[in-house]
């Protein structure tokens, strides 16, 4: 199914890779008092969320892991590993380390300017291929507006970043000052695959497997569209753009129609969405290619991305440095020329703005 | 359903063709709890109920949800009976459905409030018990073409047992019904006693959606409208799928039958092809698994029909099902309830007579050993 991208295309466009903090000491330069001391007191070890465990395939590649174990903390090896095997002329880097969980809105705050600071220090300032999306503690949505109004003078900074699994629904109107602030900068919201932990993570309870817990991310992104349309979000913020992060796309398509279905039959219980939920995910809503989650052959993936109806929709990723694909196959084969382009370059050019601006 | 009234393709109308039609989620309802299910319960149990309340697992005294239905009852505005609630009169059943549609097998599945799920572990198996005994005598009793579920009191296998051995070989009995909101993915250790029994009983599992174990419907908290939990049903139906594939519950019990009901079918391709891949990459985690997810999927799941996704291009439906199976489509209407499906207008596609049959009969003759 999968081909290994034999000639690089001029521009291509890598919208979700995963430089990690090695571990809570290489953030200590970022932060300010009482944190580094906390840090020490408090004898706090590491953010590593269960999402990813250290040593489960998912996590890293084998031929991506350190000799330590761990993947892309090293911008060298990222370099060579991330960058030059497809061609890539601009990556975006989602950090995720796990401030997310974090309770203390105080403490989410303080670490995720420095998860930020780092991030602009070690890695844009030293590559110029890299961008970065800015991560947002959203414990509080007004930390996470000051994050944003912080970082957006940054052109380097393209996106806004939260979790696909939160304290509350995205759509919520509590939320909405991060979308006002997301549009006045003209930065799309990025929502990863991911969770806080808060709240169980299926909707009957806690799962058992972490292959389980990663299956069920899709759950988590369905949901989370269907309160961002439900709530009234693009109805409100109709240049909002939002981009699900290492979602998966297979279930889009299915996930719209029933919501589309329900739409048309319970609308006048949100009277505020005007515009079908086909129609609003075809304009403001954009997807990560990896992972591909669809059987190889057979031509089932092709059309269940016809189904999707729309080739604007597919931003190329490799998810670096998540076991996704061997070798350098990130995109699937057997899709039209057209289409291919769209998704290697175009798409994510019309969907993140800033990357057109010549030097940040 | 939607009807695309501006754009309808030709449509078989059962009414022409007179094709039998097996209708896999109806929605009786008692009349009261006085006149339908005390005859059933013990005195301390009519006490309790009316000196306690019946414990569900939301926050009304009446068991009503903190997202408001849409609809009174969530029923069709024609449903109401004279002078009684939609699913209570049995003769007006047969009449506005049954009988116009040429059902000839139904089967029941109460809900709200047949005690599954409530808070109260006792009372929960108590009033089951009492739902089960109103189905057989209420119900299936008076009208042949009906089957009753086992409704079980799911928090609680030991309880479940005990039901479904009692059930076992009584044949006004065609299923084990559990809701899908369950406090604890269903595929865990705890409810593989109710799996054992019924394959023991040799009745299929149905999982009908809604039901309250405690939690959210996301995983990211509890959303705002009703039109979002009527959506998340599906993404629940996904994940306890995902649970039951991967702990073990089918490589266990290879000849257990599971019918997901009322949370659509589109998803399931997407839901196999995502657990295969991440299974297959993961694997050593589930050692117990010696199969392919979809492979104990396609084998051993079903799903009914009822909401039936719409894609904008019809078409696109027919991929799903191909890929899906013919053979595990079971038609349902959702009889009273507003987004009911009617059979002559269900799947307006161009199919062949032999998938029509199927589809409105043939898969649920099969699965539920119809003569």
């Amino acid at each position: 199914m999968i081909a290994p991208m034999t000639t690089a295309t001029p521009g291509l466009i890598d919208c979700d890779i995963h430089p990690a903090v090695a571990g809570l000491p290489t953030l200590l330069p970022y932060l300010p008092e009482p944190w580094r001391e906390q840090i020490v007191q408090r004898g706090m070890q590491d953010l590593e969320t269960i999402a990813y465990p250290a040593n489960a395939p998912i996590t890293s590649r084998p031929d991506w892991r350190a000799a330590d174990g761990k993947a892309a903390t090293d911008l060298q090896r990222l370099r060579v590993q991330a960058l030059d095997p497809f061609g890539t002329s601009i990556a975006i880097c989602n950090c995720l380390y796990g401030i997310q969980p974090l309770f203390s809105e105080d403490m989410a705050a303080a670490f995720a300017r420095a998860v930020n600071q780092w991030m602009a220090c070690e890695w844009l300032d030293r590559e110029p291929r890299l961008r970065a999306s800015i991560v947002l503690p959203m414990q509080s949505v007004e930390r996470a507006v000051d994050e944003i109004t912080h970082w957006a003078p940054d052109r380097r900074f393209v996106q806004a970043m939260v979790l696909a699994s939160g304290d509350a629904p995205l759509g919520k109107r509590q939320y909405w000052p991060v979308y006002a602030a997301a549009v006045r900068h003209d930065l799309p919201i990025g929502i990863h695959a991911g969770s806080a932990y808060h709240n169980p993570n299926t909707a009957a309870g806690w799962g058992s497997t972490v292959t389980e817990d990663y299956v069920g991310q899709a759950q988590a992104f369905q949901s989370q569209l269907t309160s961002l349309i439900c709530e009234g979000v693009f109805s409100k913020f109709p240049s909002l753009k939002v981009v699900l992060l290492e979602s998966g796309f297979t279930w889009l398509a299915p996930h719209i129609w029933r919501l589309t279905k329900y739409w048309r039959g319970l609308r006048p219980e949100i009277p505020w969405v005007d515009r079908s939920p086909a129609e609003i995910v075809r304009s403001n809503v954009r997807l990560t290619l990896q992972p591909v989650d669809a059987p190889p052959g057979q031509g089932q993936l092709q059309r269940m991305i016809d189904h999707m109806g729309s080739d604007r929709l597919l931003l190329f990723s490799t998810d670096y440095p998540h076991w996704q694909f061997d070798g350098s196959a990130a995109m699937p084969d057997g899709l039209p020329p057209e289409l291919t382009r769209r998704i290697l370059v175009d798409n994510a050019r019309e969907t993140y703005t800033r990357l057109k601006e010549a030097k940040p | 359903m939607t009807v695309d009234v501006l754009n309808r393709g030709p449509v078989a109308s059962v009414g022409v063709t007179k094709l039998m039609i097996a209708d896999c989620d109806i929605h009786p309802v008692i009349r009261s709890l006085q006149e339908s299910i005390y005859p059933y319960l013990s005195l301390r149990w009519r006490r309790h109920l009316e000196t306690y309340g019946m414990s569900q697992r939301v926050a009304y005294q009446n068991g009503a949800p903190p997202y408001p239905k849409a609809f009174p009852n969530a029923a069709r505005r024609d449903a109401w009976p004279p002078g009684g609630n939609p699913g209570t009169d049995l003769d007006f059943m047969r009449l506005q459905h049954l009988d116009a549609n040429n059902v000839t097998f139904a089967m029941c599945n109460p809900l709200m409030p047949s005690g599954q799920g409530f808070a109260n572990a006792q009372l929960s198996a108590a009033l089951c018990h009492a739902t089960n005994e109103w189905q057989k005598h209420a119900l299936v009793a008076e009208d042949r073409r009906l089957r009753a579920s086992v409704v079980v009191p799911y928090e609680d296998a030991v309880a479940c047992v005990q039901e479904i051995d009692l059930r076992a070989g009584d044949t006004d009995f065609a299923q084990v019904l559990l809701l899908s909101r369950t406090a604890e993915p269903l595929g865990q250790r705890r409810y593989w006693p109710i799996f054992e029994a019924a394959v023991r009983a040799g009745l299929p599992v149905a999982i009908h959606a809604f039901g309250y174990g405690g939690g959210p419907i996301t995983s990211g908290g509890w959303p705002s409208y009703y039109i979002e939990e009527m959506t998340g049903h599906a993404q629940n139906a996904q994940a306890l799928l995902a649970s039951l594939v991967l702990e073990g519950v089918f490589e266990r019990f290879p000849t257990l039958r599971v019918i997901i009901v009322e949370a659509g079918f589109a998803w399931l391709p997407a839901l196999c092809g995502r657990l295969d891949k991440h299974w297959l990459r993961m694997r050593d985690e589930t050692p117990e698994l010696h199969r392919l997810p979809s492979e104990y999927i396609r084998q051993q799941v079903w799903l009914t029909t009822q909401p039936m996704e719409e894609p904008e291009t019809r078409e696109h439906l027919l991929d799903i099902i191909a890929w899906i199976g013919w053979d595990r489509l079971l038609f349902a209407s959702d009889y009273p309830h507003w987004d009911y499906d009617d059979p002559a207008q269900a799947l307006p596609l161009r199919l062949t007579e032999e998938q029509r049959r199927q589809f409105f009969y043939g898969n649920a003759q099969a699965l539920y050993r119809l003569d």
